[in-house]
């Protein structure tokens, strides 16, 4: 099974049904496989804190959320994390490609990962970081503890992760 | 008419609908005017009424209205196409355009001199947009409410404020209370 229908099933699984997506090339297989799936709503979102606000919405209206989204989306959400998903105490698992770790091609990328688990730790937003596809074994409950205490929480996924960046 | 008037005149329309208040004083008057469980006060997060409340017309078919401003539109632009492109029939959003930030002193916005919100939303693909004057805004919401068209209504009205108490009640009872009259 590829990484991308694992992570999907898990999703389903978890009776999301409701998924945004602001794209990055590493969640490109991602974001095809929801697109492809008949029981999750895929609504892509022009910018991560507007996805979040779909998010809240479809939550309140009985819907389970996802959004999947680049690590440059912290530096965009911190208002909406704190100001929304948090102070109405909100579940909201966030899929994110960890851009700027090791195989990263672009230099620029690495200026918000040096940031991105400060960011969240900050924000005490529980946080995993999928290095290893095996890392994956534990999405699922990742996934269940989200919706058990109604928390934000970020799902970090490298290039490693991803099987790099072919020969860049 | 200012907002708070606008208010007073729908609060009787919005009474028995899904409603997602903007943030600051729309919120802070709804809530003194007419205060509802089936109403979602946002105490924060600027630009996101127009989202929030699409996400729940997304994800259920109950009627939802989102309540915005002109100010609170044009830093959350980027949800019109969004909007447009997958437009649900439940959705209205209803945009009181006083041309102003009512909530932080009533610097002008953009909104009030050369942009057009009612064209934008045309532009971004939105099919049934109309603008009134702030005094036709219920007629525009009832019409709005019976039909069965996603519809975007631009309310043109003067600026100004009202005092008004800030929202006290805890977030968390705004949004519970708001989920079981969803669920109702």
């Amino acid at each position: 099974m590829s990484i991308n229908t694992k992570l999907v099933d898990d999703l389903v699984a978890n009776d999301i049904s409701f998924v945004t997506t602001v794209p990055c090339k590493q969640l490109a297989g991602v974001i095809d496989e929801i697109e492809a799936r008949p029981g999750v709503l895929h609504v892509p979102s022009n910018k991560e804190d507007e996805g979040m606000g779909l998010c809240a919405g479809a939550w309140m209206g009985g819907k389970r959320p996802a959004i999947i989204m680049q690590n440059t989306a912290i530096g965009v959400t911190i208002n909406t994390l704190a100001t929304l998903i948090q102070y109405y105490r909100m579940p909201l698992p966030m899929l994110i490609s960890y851009r700027g770790e090791l195989r990263e091609p672009v230099a620029c990328q690495v200026e918000m990962a040096v940031h991105t688990k400060a960011l969240l730790a900050q924000m005490n937003i529980p946080t995993y970081h999928f290095h290893k596809q095996s890392d994956a074994d534990e999405f699922d409950n990742i996934l269940k503890y989200t919706f058990m205490c109604n928390k934000p929480v970020a799902i970090l996924t490298d290039a490693n992760f991803w099987g790099g960046y072919g020969d860049q | 008419m200012i907002r708070s008037d606008i208010l007073k005149d729908i609060a009787p329309i919005l009474r028995d609908q899904l409603v997602v208040c903007n943030i600051g004083l729309p919120s802070q008057e709804l809530h003194m005017i007419d205060d509802q469980p089936s109403t979602f006060y946002m105490l924060g997060t600027m630009g996101l009424s127009s989202s929030i409340g699409f996400g729940l017309a997304l994800a259920q078919d109950k009627k939802v209205i989102s309540i915005d401003g002109d100010g609170s539109v044009l830093t959350n632009f980027g949800t019109l196409p969004t909007i447009a492109n997958n437009a649900r029939d439940n959705y209205i959003l209803l945009i009181i355009d006083n041309g102003s930030y009512g909530s932080t002193g009533d610097q002008p916005t953009y909104a009030g001199k050369k942009t057009s919100l009612a064209a934008v939303a045309r532009a971004c693909g939105c099919e049934n947009v109309v603008e009134v004057a702030a005094e036709d805004t219920g007629k525009a919401l009832q019409e709005a409410i019976k039909g069965n068209q996603m519809t975007i209504i631009v309310a043109k009205c003067k600026s100004g404020n009202i005092p008004v108490p800030v929202i006290t009640m805890d977030p968390v009872v705004i949004r519970d209370r708001f989920m079981k009259t969803v669920r109702a």
